[in-house]
């Protein structure tokens, strides 16, 4: 299974689906990354964590731990 | 009638903008109730009977964040006549998935779209009335920076509001609608028809605020819930994920008729920024640099100024208007340090002798010079022919230099004197009330210069980029990357500090920072870190880095300890974060943003404050002297000193028990540097001290082992802070029992951390004795057993919100 979190800088996948539940998930599906959707993974911080990505034409900061919830292609 | 009109949208899409521009000046901030969240209110601008508020910016209307939650219980319980749904045009499809979830709450809805000029500027394109019609409400164009189309998005909301009519919304897919069709029938067939859909949808997301509410019965909710789980089958994910799933899927075909974007690709203005501001090489030293530039302002020059000018020139003797004539007082200040000592040291002499200074013609004494650690530098003997000589040399009088402004104590004590008032009402007047006053507004000044940094920072969209970077530190400790600021300002003084916490959206991390704010050393705390020092460590040059080391560390522990405690478990963890376009924001907006901190912290703060000063200037002033109550010349025979007295075996386990440490810990709470002042009237008799204390140095090293120097320096600096940063807790818990538990936990904290130093130290060093080794184990143990327990974050919002 491939992640969000093992996405290159630079690198646009489609989401395939988001595991876990509860708060954490909704709470990404409320930020616009919900099944099928394209994401551009735009930098990381500069300590390493988290990631900068671009969902639906504007600019996210997601953490490394949540970006593994999500599957890609 | 008034009409209530409801302003939502999403964080960073120009609703206090928007806020502005509709209420004007006619506003009322204050908080929701119970919780850390902002409320705004405010009449429509020449509309005085329609009533505006502000909801908190959100994403969406889950249970799970403490503003969304706030967001929900006021449009349903309050149920506002009309809602008015700002937009980011520039940014509709995120935006929009709001507005799906807003009108369904069976009120009306007006869209604002907002940033129209950037939308046109762009080249995209947006077809309003084709968006009208598919979303089922009027949608209107505005610019809330420029003021464009404002009035007429009030007025169309207005008009929604006196119309009333139930919107038509949006179709889930056929295995939705089909449960959402059973759930109306089987248990909201008595609830209005327009909040049916609403309550619907969220009894098939499961959502467990509205399940409590509703007290479904046992059986129809088995019943319900077959269907929930056959349309999870059919469309494989479960219930919520459903519906927001197919939220955006709709949005995506409505923008396809409604929207156009022209050259997707290009790189805009913002994007050009960011590549370069949070740049994998650049990003380190460009925060490096904004946060050296804040802290340069707003700590050390202007802002020490600020802070100088408020609390020794207004409410001191007095300043000088532009600084005229400064340099010239402290060239003949420098002039007279001479001549002024050698008169005192004869002066003391003569008066040692018993003879009048005037005709000791036989008298010698000897004036002592010191440098800034209390080593003598040069003697001169001073005979009465000196001592003449020196005595006729006039003390030059600060106020005859430059423009001089006197303080307003010295303005109110004259008139005072003038109408011969009583001494106590004198000393309540000047050192109570206006002393108080003066403790709540001398520290506006600094704030204003922090706030007006923390507006910018915020509204030009590099706060978000702090978090950013510096998230991975900090959320270790339960912290926000945004706490950085508090902490880096606390360094400075710690009431600006936690006000600075205002900027963090998660009510956990919030609380959390605030409550770890003060263990930084403020600058008020140095003074008693040099006394210590230099007293006891003949000013070993590692104390210093060692009371900073001391506030870090207490940070992190509290941290891990308390992310770990139920009271803070309750919040959702998820960072996901938007980090908004940068742009350049209006002077108009900074500055109210800035003004209304600093007014909410005078109107919050300033009460308690106020009224603490005048309880201490209270027990320091009286007591029994002579065999009578009243007011007392002598701070030992305060009821003050009574109390330090009382308490002193509380901290005689920290080594520190005599009862002047108490009474000098207790006279921290007006001002840190306090503590050092009050030392020097209890350990040598003198009335004013060097800020380091040196003359007492040498009667402490009589009373204090440098073990419980160090105890008392670690407990004064974790303890609760000054009156005035309880204040500003006060103002930003926003609740009695979240003030009581910070100051509570801090003071808790600093007499364990003290404890565990000063028993172990003890023990180390062969003079400990069993029973506090015991004691300071135990506390260790506990501390280290809060500190590594398993910890799983949690996942739903617990908190109780009631509006």
């Amino acid at each position: 299974m491939k992640t969000l979190r093992q996405v290159k800088v630079g690198e646009t996948v489609t989401v395939v689906k988001l595991h876990g539940e509860g708060a954490v998930k909704r709470r990404i599906m409320d930020m616009g990354i919900t099944r099928g959707v394209e994401i551009y993974v735009r930098k990381v911080a500069p300590l390493g964590d988290p990631v900068e990505i671009t969902v639906r034409g504007y600019e996210l900061s997601i953490r490394k731990a949540d970006a593994g919830q999500i599957e890609v292609a | 009638m008034e009409i209530r009109i409801a302003l939502a949208g999403n964080p960073n899409s120009g609703k206090t903008t928007l806020f502005n521009a509709l209420t004007g000046s006619n506003q009322f901030v204050g908080n929701w109730p119970g919780v850390t969240v902002e409320k705004k209110e405010g009449r429509l601008k020449r509309h005085s009977d329609v009533v505006i508020t502000d909801l908190p910016g959100i994403y969406s209307l889950s249970p799970y964040t403490l503003e969304e939650v706030v967001a929900r219980d006021y449009l349903m319980n309050q149920r506002p006549n009309a809602i008015l749904n700002i937009v980011d045009g520039s940014n509709l499809e995120r935006n929009l998935y709001l507005t799906t979830q807003l009108t369904e709450l069976g009120i009306p809805v007006v869209v604002a779209i907002n940033m129209m000029d950037v939308v046109k500027k762009s080249g995209d394109t947006i077809r309003t009335e084709e968006l009208s019609r598919q979303l089922g409400c009027k949608v209107v164009e505005i610019s809330a920076l420029k003021g464009t189309g404002v009035t007429e998005a009030a007025e169309t909301a207005i008009q929604a509001a006196i119309e009333d009519k139930a919107v038509p919304m949006h179709r889930f897919s056929g295995p939705v609608e089909h449960a959402i069709a059973h759930i109306e029938e089987a248990v909201l067939h008595d609830y209005p028809a327009e909040q049916q859909r609403w309550y619907a949808t969220k009894i098939f997301e499961r959502d467990e605020r509205v399940l409590q509410s509703l007290k479904i019965p046992a059986g129809t909710m088995a019943h319900i819930e077959q269907d929930i789980q056959a349309a999870e089958k059919e469309l494989d994910d479960d219930a919520e994920s459903i519906i927001t799933n197919e939220r955006y899927v709709y949005i995506a075909s409505v923008l396809k008729s409604a929207y156009k974007k022209r050259n997707a690709g290009k790189l805009s203005i913002s994007d050009k920024i960011d590549r370069v501001v949070t740049n994998r090489f650049l990003a380190l030293p460009i925060f490096a640099a904004v946060m050296f530039i804040v802290y340069y302002v707003s700590v050390t020059t202007v802002g020490t100024w600020a802070t100088d000018w408020a609390n020794d020139g207004v409410f001191g003797e007095g300043w000088r208007l532009f600084g005229v004539g400064s340099a010239a007082y402290e060239e003949a200040a420098e002039a007279y340090a001479v001549p002024g000592a050698m008169v005192e040291a004869f002066e003391s002499a003569a008066e040692e002798a018993g003879i009048d200074p005037a005709e000791a013609s036989d008298l010698t004494a000897t004036a002592v010079f010191y440098d800034d650690n209390g080593n003598v530098t040069e003697e001169l003997p001073v005979d009465f022919a000196a001592y003449q000589e020196a005595a006729a040399i006039e003390e030059p009088d600060p106020a005859a230099f430059g423009w001089w402004v006197p303080g307003i104590p010295v303005l109110v004590g004259n008139v005072l004197t003038a109408i011969g008032c009583a001494p106590w009402l004198e000393g309540l007047i000047l050192d109570g009330i206006v002393g108080g006053v003066g403790a709540v507004l001398g520290f506006v000044p600094q704030m204003l210069v922090l706030f007006l940094f923390l507006a910018f920072l915020e509204s030009c969209g590099y706060m978000a980029r702090v978090a950013f970077v510096m998230d991975r530190v900090f959320r270790k400790f339960g912290l926000s990357g945004k706490s950085f600021i508090p902490m880096l300002i606390g360094t400075g003084c710690g009431i600006p500090g936690i006000m600075a916490s205002r900027t963090i959206e998660n009510e956990r991390d919030r609380r959390m920072t605030i409550m770890t704010t003060t263990f930084i050393p403020c600058g008020a705390k140095l003074p008693i870190i040099a006394l210590i020092s230099g007293a006891l460590f003949g000013g070993a040059w590692w104390v210093a880095p060692s009371a900073y080391f001391v506030g870090i560390l207490a940070i992190v522990v509290s941290g891990i300890m308390l992310k770990k405690t139920r009271i803070f478990a309750g919040d959702p963890a998820p960072f996901v974060m938007e980090l908004p376009a940068y742009h350049w924001p209006t002077l108009g907006n900074v500055l109210r943003s800035m003004w209304e901190r600093g007014w909410s912290f005078i109107r919050k703060a300033g009460t308690i404050i106020l009224l603490s000063a005048i309880v201490l200037w209270f027990l320091q002033g009286f007591g029994v002297e002579n065999g009578s109550f009243g007011m007392v010349k002598d701070l030992n025979n305060s009821i003050l000193a009574a109390i330090g007295s009382a308490i002193a075996w509380l901290f005689a386990p920290l080594g520190w028990g005599d009862w002047q440490s108490a009474v000098a810990s207790i006279t921290g709470l007006i001002a840190k540097e306090n503590v050092v002042n009050t030392f020097g009237i209890l350990y040598g008799g003198f009335d004013e001290v060097a800020e380091n204390g040196w003359q007492i140095w040498a009667n402490m090293r009589a009373v204090y082992t440098p073990l419980a120097a160090y105890s008392f320096l670690v407990f004064n600096l974790l303890c609760a802070p000054c009156f005035a940063a309880m204040g500003a807790i006060k103002r930003e818990m926003n609740n009695a029992k979240w003030t009581v538990f910070a100051i509570g936990y801090q003071c808790v904290f600093a007499y364990a951390a003290s404890l565990i130093l000063y028993q172990l130290g003890s023990l180390f060093s062969g003079s400990g004795s069993v029973a506090g080794a015991i004691a300071a184990l135990a506390v260790l143990g506990l501390i280290l057993y809060l500190l590594f327990r398993p910890y799983k974050e949690s996942t739903s919002l617990r908190a109780k919100v009631t509006i």
